[in-house]
């Protein structure tokens, strides 16, 4: 991507980083989920603390033109508590699991945040006036005595420092028995769904004590229990279809007009597994741990432990793409399995609407279409993306030592085995602590958003 | 040094090898390969959190592993009960710990829905402490991760496995496969809407005092600010529930 190849790479600089900066990590603060804004302007994140911060990017500056708008902290408010289930005599942990913005319908915001239990809409708005001159109360909210008003005014809004609120205007509870892992809105902008372990809901946004049951994979006997949902999403045009992975690397395309509960697929991709790769490890790695619609719906990626795949929804019996993340991880799967990293569920994503080939005379520079980059993150604060057209890849490090704003990072490699050359790090080397598993893209500019174990970087293209 | 695509299973050269092997840098075989990896997943399954319920995800791919593994075994020809020689490193320290992790297993009436993913332990507890701990010896390398040494995995047969097959380690099994009411079915069982009998419930409450469970009632039982409201509610919900099935009976 970088350096000498062809003047359509992009040239990643760092641009901010947010979060604590010692080593050692609060396990509140551990970031769980971002997600960007359908317009890109506002950034969440979502923590094991329960927490919710948005940052909003700068209005561009006129004379700064070299450099897009920073993020900053706009909101932060506490989405969900901690709660106990009493008849279970467990714990329900508070952390986020997933973030998803409604599209923006007037001035306030909307997202749908999710724990294991409980999905919550939140409204945020700002308030920038308050009305002053009461007749009744004083300033600070007193009432006055009656008797000493003696004249009336109207009172009239004056300016005040900007302030966001973040109020939860729905409750979604008491649907799932499992954890949530997935929610995703319908391109109805009316409906949405939440995935567990085993079944599917639907819900009107409106509605918040009824939905309706679309997949329910629990078998009768839960000793035959083999398979779960990893995650499921709606097909971004078509408000009837979603899809959802399986910890068997399935993925299944369900059309909610054939009948109220899609038991039954309409479509299943699967690769056939490769007999020389089999292991006892196989399953675990064929896992699917996140699954994302191309914006045009034609194609949808998945991501499992140690690929990318793209798959066409005209094509069941294989993806068209497959993309190596850190095959040199095969090797190491026994010990992974050990302490548990192979368990870890990477996300991935597309890059967005490039804005800058809008404009045709830079059409030269930057070709990088809509869906046509794919990013996810890997240990050692690494991150990788794959550039769909010229099947070039790179990997990236996400780590406070290469914060110089506009200076290009550099890529970096794993040397596999044999004689490590300089600048390459060793397998062996790899801190497996330092996951990045989840990643977003500006949904119209080269700005994306990396989330460390409790930091997150902002990464913008070099701008000429 | 190895070849690339083959299996390769973690062996970290662990003392307990047989005299046959001591000395020498062993090789291990595929048995006693698949025995540690059969071994570790079990301890996985049992290692579970007291307080927040386990990830059904993780569980259940490791109770795959292990049926996949057992399978094998089986259609090897390898799955017999071998009595088992002391193999040192009898880590009662490990035995229980693993106990205090996990959770008190519900001795709830048989056949009732029993909710908890780590009922395990009470196959470890009492009577079985020796080869138990044998189990746990041999899957200590769980404790600490070694790097992944490159070894070749070779499809030995299975003259060379005498050793290291634990009586405790079939009855784990019997487990698995549901001769007991302390099974996978409990691993994955879920109160769902139904409720407990009274009995059952009360029980339960009871016996959960060293998980501090009279610390979350505390916690929740008052809502500070407006957007725990809901939670305030949902928790009057099902505390209504709970008032609603004392009052009945």
């Amino acid at each position: 991507f970088v350096g000498a190849g062809g003047g359509n790479d992009i040239q990643w600089c760092f641009s901010q980083v947010k979060g604590a900066v010692d080593d050692d990590v609060a396990e509140a603060d551990i970031i769980s989920t971002v997600e960007f804004n359908h317009s890109g302007e506002l950034l969440a994140t979502g923590d094991k603390g329960g927490r919710v911060v948005i940052f909003q990017q700068e209005q561009e500056n006129k004379t700064q033109s070299h450099s897009r708008g920073e993020y900053n902290v706009y909101s932060t408010f506490q989405s969900h508590e901690p709660e106990f289930d009493y008849l279970k005599s467990l714990e329900i942990e508070e952390k986020i699991n997933k973030i998803r913005w409604l599209p923006q319908k007037n001035a306030a915001q909307f997202l749908l945040s999710t724990n294991d239990k409980t999905i919550k809409l939140w409204k945020i708005s700002e308030r920038d006036k308050r009305p002053e001159g009461y007749n009744l109360k004083e300033e600070d909210g007193r009432y006055r005595d009656p008797t000493t008003v003696t004249t009336l005014r109207v009172p009239v809004f004056r300016p005040m420092d900007l302030m966001v609120e973040a109020s939860p205007r729905r409750i979604f509870a008491n649907a799932h028995t499992y954890h949530i892992n997935s929610i995703s809105i319908n391109s109805d902008y009316e409906t949405y769904l939440s995935a567990d372990d085993l079944r599917i809901n639907l819900w009107h946004l409106e509605i918040t004590d009824r939905s309706f049951n679309i997949v329910d994979i629990k078998p009768a006997n839960m000793e035959e229990l083999t398979e779960v949902i990893t995650a499921a999403e709606f097909h971004p045009n078509s408000c009837s279809t979603f899809v959802y992975s399986s910890s068997k690397g399935t993925i299944r395309l369900c059309d909610m007009r054939a009948s109220a509960l899609c038991d039954r697929h309409s479509k299943l991709f699967e690769e056939p597994e490769d007999p020389s790769n089999r292991s006892f490890f196989s399953e675990i790695i064929s896992s699917i741990s996140d699954v994302k619609f191309s914006h045009s719906g034609r194609y949808m990626m998945t991501r499992d432990y140690l690929s990318v795949k793209i798959w066409d929804l005209n094509m069941e019996n294989r993806p068209v793409e497959t993309y190596q993340v850190h095959e040199y991880l095969r090797s190491k799967l026994c010990s992974l399995y050990e302490n548990d990293c192979i368990f870890d569920k990477f996300e991935c994503c597309w890059n967005g609407l490039d804005r800058q080939a809008a404009f045709p005379t830079d059409v030269l520079l930057c070709s990088s279409p809509s869906c046509s980059i794919v990013m996810t993150g890997s240990y050692n604060n690494f991150f990788r993306m794959f550039d769909r057209n010229t099947k070039r890849d790179v990997t990236l490090e996400a780590s406070r030592e290469n914060n110089k704003p506009r200076t290009v990072l550099k890529p970096r490699k794993v040397c596999a085995s044999g004689k490590r050359k300089k600048d390459e790090i060793s397998v062996d080397s790899l801190d497996f602590n330092k996951k990045i598993l989840h990643t977003a893209w500006h949904p119209k500019e080269n700005i994306i958003a990396v989330a460390t174990t409790n930091n997150l970087y902002i990464f913008q293209d070099k701008m000429n | 040094m190895f070849v690339r695509g083959l299996k390769r299973k973690c062996f970290d050269g662990e003392e307990d090898i047989e005299g046959t092997l001591a000395g020498i840098k062993a090789i291990p075989s595929y048995n006693l390969q698949r025995q540690s990896l059969l071994d570790m997943s079990l301890v996985k399954l049992q290692l579970c959190h007291m307080l927040v319920e386990p990830n059904l995800c993780r569980s259940v791919l490791i109770a795959n592993t292990v049926r996949q593994i057992q399978e094998e075994m089986t259609q090897d020809g390898t799955w017999q009960m071998i009595n088992t020689q002391s193999t040192g490193q009898a880590s009662l320290d490990r035995l229980v710990s693993t106990d205090i992790l996990c959770r008190s297993s519900r001795e709830q009436a048989e056949g009732k829905h029993v909710p908890g993913y780590g009922t395990f332990n009470k196959d470890f507890e009492g009577g079985q402490g020796q080869d138990s701990s044998e189990t746990m010896s041999t899957a200590s390398s769980v404790q600490a991760p070694r790097n992944l040494q490159s070894n070749m995995w070779e499809m030995e047969n299975s003259q060379e496995s005498k050793g290291n097959f634990q009586k405790s380690l079939d009855q784990i099994f019997e487990t698995l496969e549901n001769k007991s009411p302390n099974s996978v079915e409990d691993l994955f069982s879920e109160v769902d809407n139904s409720y407990y009998d009274l009995d059952t419930m009360l029980t339960g409450m009871m016996s959960n005092t060293k998980m501090g469970h009279c610390d979350g009632l505390e916690t929740f039982s008052s809502p500070t600010n407006t957007t725990s409201n809901s939670n305030c509610k949902s928790d009057l919900n099902e505390l209504d529930h709970i008032v609603e099935i004392l009052v009945e009976s």
